[in-house]
């Protein structure tokens, strides 16, 4: 049984870092993400943890302090949020393309311009292709069950891996949270023993090639294949994880899916407002679904092809936008992985929310299910690039 | 113990040939000649910024470096070896390493005067125990020779022209190695290649056996860049130290000690005519360029005379 | 699967590519030859030498290497790119630049 506490988002994931004990932190201030290294300094600070931590003078050190420690043979860990991100934007495609299995706490915040301290996601699909798996957190318990297993999966596949909540509505509201025993913690996270590494005395190794066209492209193919690994790594570390607690995880959670006609899909802390919304209308009768994200990198694509797959309507909700004048990065990638899996009945309509902290209530998912019904008898779509609740 | 030319040169190398500099290129020699000044027994994690260097050692799967290297990006070589660093501290404190390992860093004055600054800045502030090493050529000579901070005043590169209005570089060089001096930090060394090598090799010692972070300042002369024949390399570092274009100084915990004072300090011109990228500043009616270098050059060296106590 | 840098060919698969192109060794650019790139060619005249040395540490290519002894050995004409800074700098002109015969 594990322990019941009180926490905010950024806590909890201060306080998986504490009970891991990694060996080096680099990180920079950042609302909202800050306290995340703020609680980990008061734990260097009175001897709580072996870590060294770095106080850098911007992201973009952290992370490239983050890959000179990993790449000696530590586990380094790091935390942002928004711009400072964008700023380790560089580094994080290094990062991953040195196979260097870094952790990174995302506290997920709007970008510039204007500025904006709120959360969206738009600092993370900023940063999506970058080659980071990428794991998103409804509620501040998720965002400490997926700092645990983060590491296990990087590792176990050599990419780096970065854990995102949603920035104030659940870095910083508090809420219960069952905390598993650092003993098992420890247990399950396992010793980090890289193959190769600098400071191995026995092995010089060079980091950081540079790469003729005769290498780059099959050393990104080599790259692209651990992501399609880490799927099947994501549901075993998942599945030792749910026999550890209880908890059960995978690349996405269906709510309601099983007859849904009408469903949306979406990423973090909304999926608990969409919850309440999908359970209000199936209360009035009506069969409405949701499918939530876990993993947007691997991207489930055939998971969530499956699940729509009976579907008659469906929404995808970006917390961003691609401004490609045509769809956020959530809808571009689930009508692909639709078309890819040869699943071409259901019809389907993408939603920019929540930009910089726009309030996203219960109304707002039924505003979309009343459309999706609405697509779904008549058969017509109509625009497929829409903005939700915002003032005309 | 005394320094001697032979014993430095029987220590084993950890550079190996096979790298693709360009033929006579200064900064092989620096990176051979500071790697000669760790003891033998001592292991080194060495890292490059992006440079010629860099994509001239380490083209996959050809490394020149004999011991473990890290490249990781143009702006952050400080940055990075500062995640080595901790790394080590941290796995000896675990009992995971018994070695001793030292951390360099090399750089060109691109990615250390310019982009990578701030990363350095932050690296020496938080006082890493690591050497950092730049290799002053003073442009961005791996995208073809175009100005960067350490550029000197004048010079003709590819984005400051010796053009019919605008005569090259219109502003000074950035004293670079005063401001690491700035810091705080424990040491700080200019430096070059003079006769037997006894000023870099005993300053590089120094500098990487000093504990807490250390700054070495070489001028590594580029005949390409500058235009010079490449076989003058040691002229033209010569002429750099003997007209106090670039003089040799140490700044050990604060105090400036003159590591060569020339007997007979001489004119610029000495300097400038060796190299074609101040051709145009010995053009009929651009005497006042030349004055004005020399003035400059007079007032940097009064300065540092001063700073020394001399 | 060897990790070897030698094995790194040009027709090394996705497969068998080292992670990250990183290398697990240390100076294997000794297998590449740049003293093809040379046009001038030093020539060392033993008569004239005095072994001080001066010569060793200006070359940018390691191609002048110096025995547990504290002599100089030939030059390392599969490194040398023939910059000549060894001859500019000999005191006793005992190297001398020719012109490399293809």
């Amino acid at each position: 049984m594990g322990i019941r506490e009180r926490l905010s988002g950024n806590e909890a994931v201060a306080y998986a870092m504490k009970q891991i004990n990694p060996d080096v932190m680099g990180a920079f201030p950042i609302t909202p993400s800050t306290e995340i290294p703020q609680y980990f300094s008061a734990y260097v600070d009175n001897g709580e943890v072996d870590t060294e931590f770095i106080a850098v003078e911007s992201e973009h050190s952290a992370m490239s302090t983050c890959i000179g420690a990993e790449a000696a043979g530590c586990r380094a860990i790091s935390a942002t949020s928004s711009c400072g991100l964008c700023y380790m934007t560089e580094m994080l495609y290094v990062a991953a393309s040195d196979r260097l299995p870094i952790t990174l706490a995302v506290s997920c915040r709007a970008l510039s311009g204007p500025i904006n301290i709120n959360n969206d996601h738009s600092d993370v699909m900023g940063v999506r292709d970058t080659g980071w798996l990428v794991l998103f957190a409804e509620t501040n318990q998720e965002a400490y069950d997926n700092y645990l297993q983060a590491m296990r999966i990087g590792e176990a596949v050599g990419l780096p891996i970065m854990v995102c909540q949603d920035g104030f509505i659940t870095s910083h509201a508090i809420e219960n949270i069952e905390l598993v025993e650092t003993e098992k913690v420890k247990a399950f996270v396992g010793e980090y023993k890289p193959q190769h590494y600098l400071l191995n005395k026995d092995e010089p190794m060079s980091v950081g090639a540079y790469a003729t066209p005769v290498y780059y492209m099959e050393a990104k193919r080599q790259q692209a294949q651990a992501m399609i690994d880490a799927k099947g790594v994501i549901k075993q570390v998942a599945k030792e994880f749910e026999e550890m607690t209880g908890r059960s995880y995978g690349l996405i959670e269906k709510y309601m899916m099983d007859d849904a006609e009408e469903a949306i899909i979406l990423m973090g802390s909304s999926a608990g407002t969409a919850k309440e919304a999908v359970k209000q209308l199936r209360a009035q009768g009506k069969k409405v679904g949701l499918i939530k994200i876990r993993s947007f990198r691997p991207f489930p694509a055939e998971e969530i092809a499956e699940a729509l797959k009976n579907v008659k309507a469906f929404a995808s909700m970006d917390k961003d936008d691609s401004y490609n004048g045509h769809c956020g990065p959530i809808h571009a990638e689930v009508c692909t992985g639709l078309y890819a899996n040869g699943v071409f009945g259901p019809k389907g309509i993408g939603y920019i929310y929540g930009l910089g902290g726009r309030d996203v209530r219960v109304e707002s998912i039924q505003k979309v299910f009343a459309e999706l019904e609405q697509i779904a008898e008549t058969g017509q779509v109509g625009e497929t690039y829409r903005y939700l609740e915002v003032r005309e | 113990m005394s320094y001697s030319l032979k014993e430095n040169l029987m220590k084993e190398e950890r550079l190996s040939g096979g790298h693709r500099m360009c033929a006579g290129c200064g900064s092989p020699i620096a990176v051979r000649t500071v790697l000669r000044a760790l003891e033998p027994e001592d292991k080194a994690v060495v890292c490059s910024a992006t440079s010629c260097l860099e994509v001239s050692t380490f083209m996959y799967p050809y490394t020149a470096w004999k011991g473990s290297f890290i490249h990781n990006a143009f702006e952050n070589a400080g940055a990075t070896i500062s995640g080595v660093e901790t790394a080590y501290k941290v796995m000896k404190k675990k009992g995971q390493l018994d070695d001793t390992w030292k951390f360099i860093a090399f750089g060109g004055d691109g990615g250390t005067y310019d982009i990578g600054l701030q990363s350095l800045s932050g690296a020496m502030e938080r006082g890493h125990d690591m050497v950092y090493v730049c290799y002053d050529n003073e442009a961005y000579m791996n995208t073809g020779i175009q100005r960067s901070s350490s550029t000197p005043h004048f010079a003709d590169t590819t984005t400051t022209p010796a053009g019919t209005v605008i005569p090259g570089k219109l502003q000074k060089k950035k004293d670079l190695t005063k401001i690491m001096v700035a810091h705080g930090i424990p040491y700080v060394g200019q430096t070059t290649f003079i006769g037997n090598f006894k000023d870099i090799s005993e300053k590089a010692h120094r500098a990487i056996y000093t504990p807490g972070p250390a700054f070495l300042n070489v001028m590594a002369p580029c005949p390409r860049g500058w235009r010079y024949p490449s076989e003058k390399l040691m002229k033209v570092t010569k002429a750099a130290v003997e007209t106090c274009v670039w003089p040799l100084y140490e700044v050990i915990e604060g105090k400036y000690i003159l590591s060569y004072e020339p007997k007979q300090k001489k004119p610029v011109e000495e300097y400038l005519k060796l190299q074609g990228r101040f051709a145009h500043m010995f053009r009929p009616g651009n005497e006042w360029m030349i004055r004005q270098v020399q003035e400059e050059v007079d007032r940097n060296w009064e300065a540092l005379l001063t700073l020394c106590n001399l | 699967m060897s990790h070897l840098a030698k094995d790194m060919t040009p027709d090394v698969t996705w497969k068998d590519i080292t992670p990250g192109c990183n290398i697990f060794e240390g100076g294997t650019s000794a297998a590449v030859e740049t003293g093809d790139w040379r046009t001038m060619r030093p020539v060392i005249d033993w008569d004239k030498c005095r072994q001080c040395l001066l010569c060793a540490p200006v070359c940018p290519d390691l191609s002048i290497p110096v025995g547990p002894d504290g002599k100089r050995g030939e030059f390392n004409y599969f490194f040398c790119k023939g910059c000549g800074i060894c001859s500019n700098v000999c005191p006793f002109g005992a190297i001398t630049m020719v012109k490399e015969a293809k």
